[in-house]
């Protein structure tokens, strides 16, 4: 759409919403949140700029197909989920740190999960959304 | 009177007999484009209840879904706009 002041939100909301997508994965495990929600999030945001701006001006930005997040996401997922077992673990067992690194907190395998969750929702939604949008 | 008697007793009844009122108007709304203007009201209208309860229960939380609501109609709103706008250039 040719709306100026539409293009020109949208240029200061996609690092926002960027911002708050990480925030909102950071603090899933205790407090609302997580990775579908913020996967969910970054993708609005992007979606937001292909209305303003075009789909191929987005496309530029993201500089890769989307897809190729899938199995990269579902890959750290994995690698997380399968950490235990070598440490004699069953699959799936929560490892944490023993000291909480300054800002983010106390780091276990339960956030790189949901960080594979994030990617995944992200390449999910952009995938199917940039492929509706293409054929309007 | 204090807030919470003003937020529960004032506020949550205007906004409930709004959102009775924007949803006639949705079920009535002549053209397409009355009826999307009428949803992106009723989102509004549900912020501002998830934003009263999350005073009336003290849960700061509650904002962050208010705040994610108020993301999905803009984007709603948008979306439909956009499809107005190709529609007309269609026909």
């Amino acid at each position: 759409m040719k709306t100026l002041i539409f293009k020109t939100a949208s240029n200061y909301l996609l690092p926002l919403l960027l911002l708050f997508a990480v925030f909102i994965l950071l603090r899933g495990h205790y407090l609302p949140g997580g990775g579908f929600v913020g996967g969910l999030i970054a993708s609005i945001a992007f979606v937001i700029h292909s209305f303003a701006n075009g789909l191929e001006t987005t496309r530029k930005i993201i500089k890769f197909h989307p897809g190729f997040l899938m199995p990269v996401g579902l890959t750290i997922a994995l690698v997380a989920g399968a950490a235990p077992w070598l440490f004699g673990m069953p699959f799936m067992t929560g490892l944490w740190m023993d000291e909480p690194i300054p800002v983010i907190g106390l780091v276990g395998s339960a956030l790189f999960f949901d960080t594979g969750v994030f990617l995944v929702v992200i390449g999910v939604t952009l995938t199917i959304i940039f492929t509706i949008s293409e054929g309007l | 009177m204090n807030l919470y008697d003003y937020l529960y007793y004032v506020i949550l009844p205007v906004l409930a007999i709004s959102t009775v009122i924007i949803f006639i108007r949705f079920l009535k709304g002549p053209t397409l484009s009355d009826r999307v203007v009428s949803l992106d009201l009723l989102l509004t209208t549900g912020i501002g209840i998830i934003a009263v309860y999350s005073i009336h229960t003290d849960q700061p939380t509650f904002l962050d879904i208010a705040m994610i609501l108020a993301l999905i109609a803009f984007l709603g709103t948008v979306a439909f706009s956009y499809y107005l706008e190709k529609r007309e250039k269609n026909e």
